[in-house]
């Protein structure tokens, strides 16, 4: 494990300062028709398909709320702990080519879910909680693809605009500034994606823009209280460029302040290329959005017995008390089974393979080390894995009884892996068992030790560590299929003698 | 003169006639006098035809056709229309055909209703004189020298003209009323949110409701019938079923009880001749049986105010679409903003112009609470006012508007008294009631006055009741080239 970077930077002028950071996260929901018409939500596809009148924001058209998004938002909010409530549309307005009304639907400040928190878990186990503000409901716009002009659309010889995302739901998620480091915000929004999935409100793709994420970021000296100027970075598109973002960004700030500059309130750019944030437009340039309440909508008033209804199907622990509660109970390392739960779909095949006897602490190991290589080598998610059932309670049984050491049983999984067959197949078909046998274990070692009479010298003159030398001799004569302790028993009792 | 939408329906079922004979009839009464008064942006004979031979025969066939079965009928051009041209009276959406048909619409020929054109009105409905029509104003077929209100002006003059017996308008702050008052015919605008608004093009989205414009109050029954209801495309439609309002127009007014505005009926602002014929309807009330009570709405001098706010804010955002990018006029800039603001400036009219900046100012930060929020409170105040001036009335009454049709051109450039011609009618939008305007008399040039009812919210039965027992005994205006009443 690689040591985390440190949580707090000493300036020029000597002053350890540390970050003070709040995340916007907008995610986009699961839901098969968009947040105010019947349009399909869906990704991809030809350009401006997925589009009908109200959509495009023709004349005439009106919006019609999507139950199901609020069904999700109100999901959300009951899992981390806020409160729902009656909550209002309003417009947000603005011109951009990408927005059909040049106004956006949007929640103000009686959003559908208030306050809740978050608790974020880091590669060590510990969790930090993140208290949240709100998470409100609003709509999507739709893309713009500049052409020429390097991709910005100042420069662009002209700008096409694709509607298909116009509309789509989005749950947008307010932290309040409780985060303190870069890698905080990491282990916030992996928690928070982890969530998302879980509860199947959003698909949590950040490089197909289903998740996005903007930071506020402000720095001040440790043990200040008072928040500094901040700036909001965008564009990160995936949860590495967000940490590298805060990382760059963290330290510009420190460079000012260290030089006893001031920070402008600003909105910055960061680039991906160049590992950079950029001015957008600073405060003096912000839009005045003329929120006023929407009159197209009526006030959406959850029916309490609706929001028991979807506080049943809530799953018993969030990931990061799942992830704690693995560790607690089989002392298995916190980043291991982060990796294992924060995967979707596997820390549930797991543990049905535990509940049916697999030995928890080797399912987690072999589920982070050689499931996860495999899924990335072929890019396969858990539901297209070949791996058959009750695949873990036969390793643990053939490792139990002796048939494999552990080295030869993840040997074992990663065939099993490969081929869909189960892992006594394997190990028969491949002849992959453990050498137990003791008459032919003993002939190895005889020979082994006949052709190192040095070795067994070294050993006898009281040099003990030389039976690893020996072990090692033997278990390149079978191919690392011989039974390790057995050989070392035998080697003592051999030489010792 | 044209005969009652109810009449042409009873028909066209019959087989007495044909949609088909009734709709050519209609175009070509159209044809020879709409030159003179402007009723129509744009007449769809294709599409009237079309409609007309697919009424005909449901009717041979034995299938019920409707029961507005060939009645011809105008929509007014802020009403989407699949396929035909629809600009709101503006040059920013000239050239636009709507992919898709609003409910109203779609609810009325879906009855058996044959529409013939779209008709001219008040820029985005933005207006009390028609004058604001990007494409020239309409005229009042009872003095061509004479505006025929706003906005449903071209709606009015049409029904007014004879051209049609049915005509649709759309009523933000009393552009269905005061138009029918003015061009001496019936103009209804139901609860808002019992007609769906879905197609319609936002004005102020808080305010607008489509509504029948006639010649008579069971015409107007008949075609609030048929296209009020639930709809699930208007968020803000109501749900519950509308009343059969046919039922209450042969009831008569005994023992109804009008509650005069004080506030809406009193003062310098009305011309003598509309406070006489006001009178005299009251008079004619109460010898049919129906009691007169004064009732007070306090804020209503205030509601004009509140209004002027809170419809251009609405307005400045619903507007904020016509940007050049997606349909209508572009007229191409340095960038995207710029061609933003060069296609609205060429393509909105001073008046849209005017609204659109002082509903922006009104939400702008730092003003909102000062403004915005303020009205809203008066609108509060509005409603509170009316719920207790209910308590002593079944319906509410004063003139629909305080003057008679004035000339084009007197009040084009004095949008202060322009404005005081919906003094009457703007409070009702505030508070979301249903409300009618019926003919009640002339004034000595032979100009008609109208007689404005109300009544609670969802009581379009009580509405009608009252607006047929005033009819019975005042009669209706003859339509169609100023014959005598």
């Amino acid at each position: 494990m690689t040591a985390p970077p440190p949580d707090t930077i000493r300036g020029a002028d000597g002053v350890e300062y540390e970050a003070v950071i709040g995340l916007e996260v907008h995610a986009e929901l699961r839901t098969r028709t968009k947040m105010f018409s019947g349009a399909p939500n869906a990704f991809g596809g030809a350009p401006n398909v997925n589009i009908d009148p109200t959509s495009l924001g023709l004349p005439g058209s009106l919006p019609v709320l999507n139950r199901r998004a609020v069904g999700l938002a109100i999901r959300f909010g009951l899992a981390v702990g806020s409160t729902i409530q009656r909550a209002i549309f309003h417009r947000k307005n603005y011109f951009y080519p990408d927005m059909p009304k040049d106004f956006q639907i949007s929640q103000y400040d009686e959003p559908i879910c208030a306050g809740g928190e978050i608790e974020a878990i880091d590669d060590a186990g510990g969790l930090h909680t993140v208290r949240l503000v709100r998470a409100h409901l609003e709509e999507d716009t739709g893309k713009l693809v500049h052409r020429g002009g390097g991709g910005r659309i100042h420069e662009a010889d002209s700008s096409l605009v694709d509607y298909n995302r116009a509309g789509v739901p989005l749950l947008e998620i307010v932290s309040e500034p409780d985060i303190r480091s870069p890698a905080q915000a990491r282990a916030y929004v992996n928690e928070l994606r982890a969530i998302l999935r879980e509860l199947d409100v959003s698909d949590v793709k950040m490089e197909e823009g289903s998740l996005r994420v903007d930071a506020n970021i402000s720095v001040r000296a440790v043990g200040d209280t008072r928040l500094g100027t901040r700036a909001e970075i965008k564009n990160m598109n995936s949860v590495r460029s967000l940490q590298r973002a805060l990382e760059f960004e963290f330290e510009r700030q420190v460079r000012i302040c260290a030089a006893r500059g001031e920070v402008v309130q600003e909105t910055r750019h960061w680039n991906e290329e160049d590992g950079q944030t950029h001015s957008m437009r600073s405060k003096e340039e912000a839009f005045d959005y003329r929120y006023f309440p929407e009159p197209d909508l009526v006030p959406i008033v959850p029916d309490p017995a609706w929001v028991e209804e979807i506080r049943a199907g809530l799953p018993e622990l969030l990931p990061a008390r799942r992830v704690q509660a693995v560790c607690g109970t089989h002392g298995v390392s916190a980043d291991l089974v982060m990796s294992v739960v924060y995967t979707p779909g596997l820390a549930d095949w797991v543990d049905a393979e535990v509940a049916a006897g697999a030995d928890a602490g080797r399912a987690y190991v072999w589920a982070s080390q050689e499931v996860l290589a495999h899924m990335n080598e072929t890019g396969t998610a858990v539901s297209g894995l070949r791996i058959p059932a009750r695949a873990f309670v036969e390793l643990t049984e053939l490792t139990r009884d002796g048939t494999l050491s552990s080295k030869l049983a993840k040997q074992v999984l990663r065939a099993v892996l490969d081929s869909g067959r189960s892992p006594r197949e394997v190990v028969e078909e491949e002849g992959l068992a453990q050498i137990s046998d003791s008459g032919e274990l003993e002939g190895i070692v005889a020979g082994v030790l006949d052709s190192n009479p040095e070795a067994v010298e070294k050993y006898r003159a009281g040099e003990e560590k030389v039976i690893g030398f020996l072990v090692g001799q033997v278990m390149k004569a079978t191919q690392g299929k011989a039974n390790p302790g057995q050989v070392n028993e035998i080697l003592r009792a051999r030489i010792g003698s | 003169m044209t005969p009652r939408a109810t009449d042409i329906a009873a028909a066209v079922r019959a087989g007495g006639t044909t949609a088909s004979e009734v709709v050519e009839a209609a175009l070509e009464r159209i044809e020879a006098g709409d030159d003179e008064i402007s009723a129509f942006l744009r007449v769809t004979p294709d599409h009237a035809r079309s409609r007309a031979r697919e009424v005909d025969a449901a009717v041979e066939a034995g299938r019920d056709p409707g029961p507005l079965a060939g009645v011809p009928v105008g929509m007014k051009d802020v009403l989407c229309t699949e396929g035909v041209e629809t600009t709101c009276g503006s040059r920013i959406l000239a050239g636009w055909h709507p992919p898709y048909t609003a409910t109203a619409v779609a609810r009325l020929e879906a009855a058996g209703a044959v529409m013939v054109g779209k008709t001219n009105m008040d820029e985005f409905a933005m207006g009390s004189s028609n004058e604001n029509s990007a494409f020239g104003p309409a005229r009042n077929p009872c003095d061509t020298e004479r505006v025929p209100g706003g906005s449903s002006g071209g709606s009015a003059a049409a029904v007014a003209a004879g051209f049609v017996p049915v005509a649709l308008g759309s009523d933000t702050g009393g552009s269905i009323r005061q138009p029918a008052s003015l061009c001496g015919i019936v103009g209804m605008k139901p609860t808002y949110g019992r007609v769906s608004r879905y197609g319609l093009v936002a004005f102020a989205s808080s305010l607008d409701q489509v509504g029948p414009m006639t010649t008579n109050v069971a015409d107007a029954a008949l075609v609030y019938g048929a296209i009020a209801g639930p709809d699930a495309l208007d968020a803000t439609s109501i749900p519950d079923t509308p009343p059969d309002v046919t039922a209450e127009l042969e009831r008569g007014l005994e023992g109804m009880t009008f509650g005069v505005i004080e506030e809406l009926s009193r003062g310098d602002a009305f011309e003598p001749a509309v406070i006489a014929a006001f009178e005299r309807t009251l008079s004619a009330i109460e010898a049919a049986g129906g009691r007169v009570v004064e009732v007070s709405l306090p804020s209503a001098p205030h509601a004009l105010s509140a209004y002027y706010l809170i419809a251009p804010a609405e307005a400045s955002s619903n507007l904020a679409r016509f940007d050049g990018m997606r349909y209508g006029l572009r007229v191409e800039g340095e960038s995207a903003e710029d061609t933003n603001r060069r296609t609205r400036e060429a393509g909105f009219g001073d008046e849209v112009k005017r609204r659109i900046m002082l509903g922006t100012y009104a939400l702008s930060a730092g003003y909102y609470d000062a403004y915005y929020a303020k009205a809203q409170k008066v609108r509060s105040l509005v409603i509170r006012d009316f719920a207790a001036a209910y308590a002593d009335a079944d319906v509410l009454c004063s003139p629909t508007s305080p003057s008679v049709a004035f000339r084009l051109g007197e009040r084009s450039h004095d949008p202060l008294a322009m404005d005081q011609s919906d003094l009457c009618t703007i409070p009702t939008n505030l508070a979301g009631h249903p409300g009618i305007s019926v003919w009640c008399g002339d004034d000595a040039a032979g100009l008609p006055i109208g007689f404005q009812i109300l009544a609670p919210a969802l009581e379009e039965a009580r509405l009608f009741r009252a607006a047929a027992g005033v009819e019975a005994e005042l009669g209706t205006r003859a339509v169609g080239g100023g014959g005598e009443p």
